[in-house]
């Protein structure tokens, strides 16, 4: 009978799914994660000798097309602090007789986006366009790339901007530590710990902007990246039409000088009277990209401060309640970059929470679990693969390639390298770079109710400062 | 939210156009339910050997009871304390070591935890997912409530007051909805309610709410569907069923007064906002909000960007958003004034602009520049197996269809110039709003002043 075969159907189906309950007395044992495989790295020049990285990814019908120049703020003249920054937001505001809102309109109707940015060595113009469109949007990058406009009344304009953007500053605690750390942690003669102010901002001019783009925006300083829906052989005529007349010209860098490293505990108070927390950010002078330590430092970072199961965050947030997170890093630059390890704390506990970091610190430097050892070296290798999903993220994995001279099969075999570094290593890398003796402090809060328990701790000497003294004067701006 | 350590997601406003095929649109994916009730739903998707467990329960801040706003979030923190074979600090330390991450976020109307993971590590994580939702009293103490208590009061101090602007947008809820109405406070709750929290709490709410039947399990990514839905069986068939949920006792919500606030913060520029009650998410007049929300405030060429910072350059920066909820949605305009502005001088460019789009239907180009806009999102959705997740899991919960990607933009690409001033007048009426005026201490004088 229909309905009893059915019946019995349901009973054998439940048999199978429901015979036992699963053993939960440990966690499944796993079998070998996959390697991540990404499509070939293709390397070529357009006829003016403009250099193209290109990778393939034929999933979603979209591109990512990003101009990527080796200049950045931190080759910002003396006095002109915030230029690259400034002529870079300046570009999309006209450019080949169309205004900025001629510009945005093509732009925004296609369904792209087009944008563009400094950071502090490096610079560009990001694309993401529908494949549909991609010569029209290969077009009107083309005009913003090699022909800005510039105009005064543009100028005018973004300067306004800027400086109401500044008086913002003042009203952002992590921010004001920000801008804090930097301008404390490097020497004033060089350019690592500027930023623009109200005098620099003001001192932009046409010319100004228009010798930044004659000088960086040159072949031997750019290179185009490409990711998404396309083959070499449909893009390339479309790049040598928009493209080819990309002037050459010499790379005009300056070489960096290398940061001093900290040395002694230096503390600095910022005042922030009422705050509800108090912002920490504890650093000193970590290594280059290139340093053969990258991916040891990699991994003990990660167990110190990189993971929600660090050692930082499960002292600071999960042992003390002291804060809602707390976290570490390495920025990694041509030349040694900053570590970093940071957090917004409770008011009350802001001595005690300064302790913790430096005890974890000091905890860092003894023998690793093999457990967190284990934890470090697996979050860090077999997480990597989530940075090359979508377009976006493969190109800013491409500008690194660039950047830093990587090898082609750098990506590809970056999982298995960290998966077979060693624990002395780790340890090796702990102890070199992390020296509690040897950090910076940056702490913006309520003075009054933690200069005491900050003192307390005896770690160095304090500077009590005022947020004017790291961000300046409020700019007071004309109508 | 717990913390983010690494960003998945890539935000910017993207790409698309008129001529994106529909079929790319299309999500195809299993879905089946456990006889404990447990709705899941198996998307593919090996663009990069990884996937991404993503749940929902339909429970949030809207199913508080009085005395106890912030509950529904604090327990999504305890979630990740451990579970009766998950001895706490092991649910990040386990997914960690297989190269995983993992967070959650709370709202009015429901609750959502997700892994992100290596595809050998599916088990790993159901593992986790189920033990939780099946057995996280047994081992639940008073300590681990007072530990979340404490992040979570440090989470309102990091997120709302040590932030500025935001300690006034708490007030909001209860000037927008009659008291009772589940939208009448706010999400992080308030430090007295969090005080008061106790372990029999987060028992009695487990129990209720904490359901497979009130739950959404969406896997998305790497895997051969057969194969996990077996172990999707494997790891949920043990978990309890548990009573359905009442739905919730809903107070009518509307502003009958146009309510005019002033507050003052630490804030260098004064800031407007104005809010109004909208449709519910999916109903009738919600996608044309959306629509107006960009016309006004997206891009350059956008009216209210064009005339207040661009051309008047009046304003730092001007944004309008709708947050679109199962009972309600809110309409939003914020703008910022520069140096030496007052509001009432953005207040009224705002208005002559609302008063424009209530007049006469907005331009042909930029209605389709908006939908161009649009939907490029939705296809720049279709690259992160973790996006599709999530909003699958939502499709299903407010639409029930978890593939809903090409339905809900049609719903946009049929919305025609008039049906923008229809809801303009319906819905953003002067006499029924909030007008909340921020401003730096002591500057009343900056305050909006009705004209």
């Amino acid at each position: 009978m229909k309905s009893i075969s059915l019946i019995t159907c349901i009973v054998l189906i439940n048999l199978g799914t429901f015979a036992q309950s699963p053993d939960r007395h440990a966690p499944p044992e796993l079998s070998k994660a996959k390697n991540l495989h990404l499509s070939p790295i293709q390397k070529f020049s357009l006829s003016n000798g403009l250099n193209v990285v290109l990778l393939e990814k034929h999933t979603v019908p979209l591109l990512e097309i990003d101009l990527l120049i080796k200049t950045g703020s931190f080759d910002d003249p003396s006095g002109k602090e915030g230029l690259a920054s400034f002529a870079l937001d300046l570009m999309d505001e006209g450019a080949n007789g169309m205004d900025a809102l001629k510009l945005a309109d093509e732009i925004d109707f296609m369904g792209a986006n087009i944008s563009t940015f400094a950071g502090n060595f490096s610079s560009g113009i990001d694309c993401l366009t529908p494949v549909s469109k991609l010569e029209a949007s290969l077009k009107l990058m083309s005009d913003i790339a090699l022909k800005p406009t510039f105009s005064e009344s543009d100028i005018d304009r973004v300067k306004k901007s800027r400086m109401n953007e500044l008086l913002k500053d003042f009203d952002e605690p992590r921010i004001i530590a920000r801008k804090a750390f930097d301008k404390f942690m490097y020497a004033p003669n060089t350019p690592y710990g500027k930023f623009a102010n109200e005098t620099s901002i003001q001192s932009f001019s046409k010319a100004d902007l228009a010798s930044f783009h004659k000088t960086n925006f040159v072949t031997s300083n750019s290179t185009l990246i490409i990711v998404g829906d396309i083959t070499r052989q449909d893009i390339t005529p479309l790049l040598e039409k928009f493209f080819a007349s990309y002037p050459s010209g010499p790379n005009q860098r300056a070489t960096k000088p290398i940061p001093q490293q900290v040395k002694g505990r230096v503390i600095y108070l910022v005042d922030k009277p009422g705050a509800a927390q108090s912002v920490i950010r504890i650093g000193r002078i970590g290594t280059a990209r290139d340093d053969k330590d990258y991916d040891n430092i990699g991994v003990m970072n990660t167990i110190l401060g990189g993971s929600f199961a660090s050692r930082l965050n499960t002292n600071l947030r999960e042992e003390h309640g002291y804060s809602y997170g707390a976290s570490s890093s390495f920025t990694f630059w041509p030349i040694p970059g900053p570590f970093l390890a940071s957090s917004s704390v409770q008011t009350d506990v802001t001595g005690l929470a300064l302790n913790e970091f430096f005890n974890e610190f000091k905890k860092m430097r003894l023998p690793i679990p093999d457990a967190d050892f284990e934890r470090g070296k697996n979050y860090e290798a077999l997480g990597y693969a989530g940075d090359f999903e979508t377009n976006a993220n493969i190109a800013s994995a491409l500008a690194e390639l660039v950047r830093f001279n990587l090898k082609d099969d750098y990506f590809n075999t970056y999982v298995e390298k960290v998966l077979a570094v060693n624990k002395k290593d780790i340890e090796a890398a702990a102890k070199k770079y992390i020296v509690p003796e040897n950090m910076m402090i940056v702490i913006v809060g309520d003075r009054s109710k933690i200069e005491k328990g900050v003192k307390a701790l005896n770690l160095g000497k304090i500077t009590t400062l005022s947020i004017e003294d790291v961000l300046g004067k409020k700019p007071q701006l004309k109508e | 939210m717990r913390v983010v350590f690494r960003i998945t997601l890539c935000i910017a406003l993207l790409c698309l156009s008129a001529s994106i095929p529909a079929q790319v649109l299309s999500v195809p994916y299993e879905q089946f339910t456990l006889p404990n009730g447990l709705n899941v739903i198996l998307h593919r998707d090996n663009t990069i050997p990884r996937l991404t467990v993503n749940v929902w329960y339909h429970v949030g801040s809207g199913s508080e009871k009085p005395g106890r706003t912030g509950f529904a979030h604090l327990f999504e923190h305890i979630l990740f304390e451990g579970s009766q074979h998950v001895p706490e600090g092991k649910f990040d330390q386990w997914l960690e070591a297989a190269g995983g991450d993992n967070n959650g976020s709370t709202i009015e109307d429901r609750t959502n935890y997700y892994e992100n993971l290596p595809s050998n590590a599916l088990d790993l994580a159901l593992f986790l997912e189920s033990d939780r939702m099946g057995f996280l009293l047994p081992s639940l103490t008073e300590g681990t409530v007072n530990g979340q208590r404490d992040v979570v009061k440090n989470e309102r101090r990091q997120s709302y007051e040590n932030r500025p602007y935001r300690k006034a947008s708490l007030e909001l809820p209860a000037l927008m909805y009659p008291r009772n109405h589940p939208y009448s406070w706010p999400v992080i709750g308030s430090m007295e309610d969090l005080t008061a929290a106790s372990r029999q709490d987060v028992a009695d709410f487990f129990t209720k709410y904490y359901t497979p039947s009130n739950a959404s399990l969406s896997i998305a990514g790497d895997m051969d569907v057969t194969e996990a839905r077996k172990t999707v069986e494997k790891w949920f068939s043990d978990v309890p069923g548990g009573k359905a949920v009442p739905p919730p006792d809903l107070p009518a919500a509307y502003l009958t007064e146009e309510k005019r606030i002033v507050v003052e913060d630490k804030v260098e520029l004064p800031r407007l906002m104005m809010v109004w009650l909208t449709p519910p998410a999916f109903h009738p007049g919600n996608a044309e909000l959306d629509i107006l929300a960009n016309l006004l405030t997206e891009g350059k060429n956008s009216r209210l960007y064009k005339r207040l910072v661009y051309d008047l350059q009046i304003a730092q920066s001007v944004s309008a958003f709708q947050d679109s909820k199962k009972f309600s949605s809110e309409f939003y305009l914020v703008a910022d004034a520069r140096q030496g502005i007052g509001l009432t001088q953005l207040e009224k460019i705002i208005q002559e602009e609302i008063n424009i789009v209530k007049m006469q239907n907005p331009q042909e180009r930029e209605m389709q520049r908006t939908i161009n806009q649009m939907e490029s999102n939705f296809v720049q959705q279709m690259e992160s197996a973790g996006d599709k997740a999530n909003q699958m899991n939502s499709y299903y919960y407010y639409t029930g269809n978890p593939d809903y990607f090409n339905e809900d933009l049609q719903r946009f690409k049929a919305i025609g110039a008039s049906d923008i001033s229809a809801v303009a007048q319906r819905y953003l009426k002067d006499e029924q709003r909030i007008v909340m005026s921020i401003i730096p201490e002591g500057k009343i004088e900056l305050a909006a002043k009705k004209n």
